[in-house]
């Protein structure tokens, strides 16, 4: 029973998580058209945020760090996304790569390639005795946080203002525009937001993995990709359930494989997604906003 | 006769400029000739992957991949079976005896890449346009975990060694006509135009009775080939083969050419690989450290993906579609306006 609960709450964890990743990426795609590859950096800099000022005091460090991502995604997007907008997507797609490509080159040579210890959340690798069984505090409370974030945001999305005219922008762009929504605020919330979703990702999966380098979004960022396309491009709900699907997916293959082909779990998982893709081509759900009509 | 001149006359020049580099670069030191035979293989790679990212205008981010297919498969074929009892222990019997000459083992490494190609092309190419280039991206993420977790078979994250060194300039120069021809004539055939059609427009070329996937998927299985080659080459030029040579940092160079030339032309994709070549050997001479003039600067690791990086994005923001902007070198006086591609206006 209990190892059945800890996988569970492993499953429900990692979900929440690619949930959290694909819902930044999502978030853009739907206003944009623009699978941001650099999302995955926005991931590795919080991190290297929280290392660098890891000497202050907790509550600055996650304020600032905080910061420093929303920064970062409004300032890419005025460089190298604005100029771009009227793009066609695979331009864009190429420069957000190019923005990815360069982040991580520029932070490879200023703090060097080598991973880093990741102590800013020490106190989380303590476990909390709850029922019987041993539960580690990280995932108590990256579950927590998950569950926070993932309320919060749709809340925002559904109740407030600026929630209504994202979710508008995300489903018709032009006509979002047509009645009256501005395309540069909608457009820096969205990145804000998906900044914010960034960010959370990133304390919870340095704190997991227990060490920061140039290239940790990578992993991140791509499952977050191919959840959003499992999910249904273009699509708020399909992106947050496909992360949630895939998470879970890793789980199940983590536990059902036998040893010696744990390693290839990444290969098993991402052949798997493009089973479903198979099976369904635009994804578990569909947009119809998405298919092109003439 | 001037209508076939006209119509091969951008490959003609395409052909005859890789043939001057070829001829300069053979009165020059071997460092030098170094540099250029890694061009020529970047040429290939990125001539190859444009047979199906430009004409079908679906960006692949997977075609890396079909270089390590091309790589490894040359590492199984031509390493003297007593090296591979030493590094590769695990290899199944009938691999463990060959023993074959390089120019087989790259034909063997395109023909691995075009037979995965054409199993993961089936559920890829039925992806709209950014999907598909998610695929291709897991796709490359699935190839990249199996060859450096596959210890039996590829030594794992370890490298390969003991191939011969048989590709030189020449060699590399040969395949770089040989894929540039192929290119050019898959462009002009039926196929090329189908698959161009859907590029442009993808709704009113299925209503002409295109099949989009399959057409995608010819596009995808040749290109595939000549990227597998160019990772055999590209083995056989090192002597050394490692999963991670293989991945992103590749992928983004060959697709910074394909961007930067003009992703919708093969003039583009020749004119990509030479500017970035040249841009990345820069960059690479002043990564490494200079003097001038007394005033010493240090080395700056990490500069060359940096600048490219910015290069990049550079050319996108000042001219999206290319420094070719899409166009083929055009017939020179009269015929120039009849055979020039037309430029696609955007809304």
């Amino acid at each position: 029973m209990s190892i059945f609960a800890q996988h569970l709450i492993d499953a429900i964890s990692v979900g929440g998580l690619f949930a959290m990743m694909a819902l930044g990426i999502g978030l853009i795609f739907g206003i944009m058209r623009l699978i941001n590859f650099a999302h995955g950096e926005l991931v590795m800099i919080g991190a290297y945020a929280m290392w660098l000022m890891v000497a202050l005091p907790t509550p600055l460090v996650i304020v600032l760090s905080i910061a420093v991502v929303i920064v970062l995604a409004l300032g890419m997007e005025r460089v190298a996304f604005r100029p771009l907008r009227q793009a066609s997507p695979s331009t864009l797609l190429v420069a957000s790569f190019a923005v990815s490509y360069f982040l991580q080159n520029l932070v490879q040579m200023t703090l060097g390639s080598r991973p880093k210890p990741f102590t800013f959340a020490d106190q989380l690798t303590q476990s909390l005795p709850i029922g019987g069984f041993h539960l580690p505090l990280l995932q108590v409370v990256s579950m927590g946080l998950t569950i926070a974030v993932l309320v919060g945001i749709v809340l925002f999305l559904k109740r407030t203002t600026y929630g209504v005219l994202m979710r508008a922008a995300a489903q018709d762009f032009r006509m979002a525009r047509l009645c009256g929504v501005r395309a540069n605020t909608v457009i820096a919330l969205s990145f804000a937001a998906s900044a914010v979703l960034a960010w959370v990702v990133s304390l919870i999966y340095a704190a997991q993995t227990g060490q920061i380098s140039p290239t940790m979004g990578l992993r991140p960022a791509l499952i977050g990709f191919v959840a959003t396309v499992v999910g249904g491009l273009g699509s708020l709900p399909g992106a947050a359930a496909g992360g949630f699907v895939v998470g879970v997916l890793t789980v199940v293959l983590q536990i059902v494989l036998p040893p010696e082909l744990r390693d290839f779990r990444d290969a098993f998982l991402f052949a798997l997604v493009l089973l479903v893709l198979l099976l369904r081509p635009r994804g578990l759900l569909a947009v119809k906003a998405e298919v092109e009509r003439v | 006769m001037r209508r076939l001149v006209a119509t091969i006359w951008p490959l003609a020049v395409l052909m005859l400029v890789i043939c001057v580099i070829v001829a300069a670069a053979a009165a020059m030191a071997p460092s030098t000739q170094r540099v250029v035979t890694d061009g020529l293989l970047k040429l290939i790679v990125v001539v190859g992957a444009y047979i199906f990212i430009g004409n079908s205008g679906v960006l692949s981010f997977g075609h890396i991949g079909f270089m390590a297919i091309g790589a490894y498969t040359s590492a199984w074929l031509t390493i003297p079976p007593m090296t591979k009892k030493v590094l590769l222990p695990g290899l199944p019997d009938f691999l463990m005896q060959l023993h074959w000459g390089t120019v087989p083992a790259t034909i063997a490494g395109g023909v691995a890449a075009m037979v995965v190609a054409l199993v993961a092309g089936l559920p890829l190419m039925r992806l709209s346009g950014i999907a598909a280039s998610i695929g291709t991206f897991a796709m490359l993420a699935i190839i990249q975990a199996t060859f450096s977790n596959w210890t039996s078979m590829t030594g794992g994250q370890g490298s390969l060694f003991g191939l011969p060194a048989s590709t030189d300039m020449y060699v590399a120069g040969a395949w770089g006509l040989v894929t540039l021809a192929v290119a050019y004539a898959y462009q002009c055939s039926r196929f090329g135009f189908r698959l161009r059609s859907s590029r442009e427009e993808e709704v009113a070329s299925r209503a002409s009775g295109v099949d989009v996937p399959r057409e995608r998927l010819v596009a995808f299985v040749i290109s595939a080939f000549f990227v597998g080659v160019a990772g055999s080459l590209h083995a056989h030029f090192l002597g050394v083969v490692t999963a991670n040579q293989y991945f992103l940092a590749l992928t983004f160079i060959t697709l910074a050419m394909l961007v930067i030339g003009g992703i919708n032309s093969l003039s583009g994709a020749v004119t990509g690989v030479l500017v970035v070549s040249v841009l990345a050997e820069l960059l690479r001479r002043v990564e490494g450290g200079f003097t001038v003039a007394s005033w010493e600067v240090s080395a700056l690791p990490g500069l060359r993906e940096v600048g490219l990086a910015l290069a990049m994005l550079l050319i996108l923001v000042w001219r999206p579609r290319g420094l070719t902007d899409g166009r083929e070198i055009g017939w020179p006086g009269a015929l120039y306006g009849k055979f020039a591609s037309k430029r696609k206006s955007r809304p």
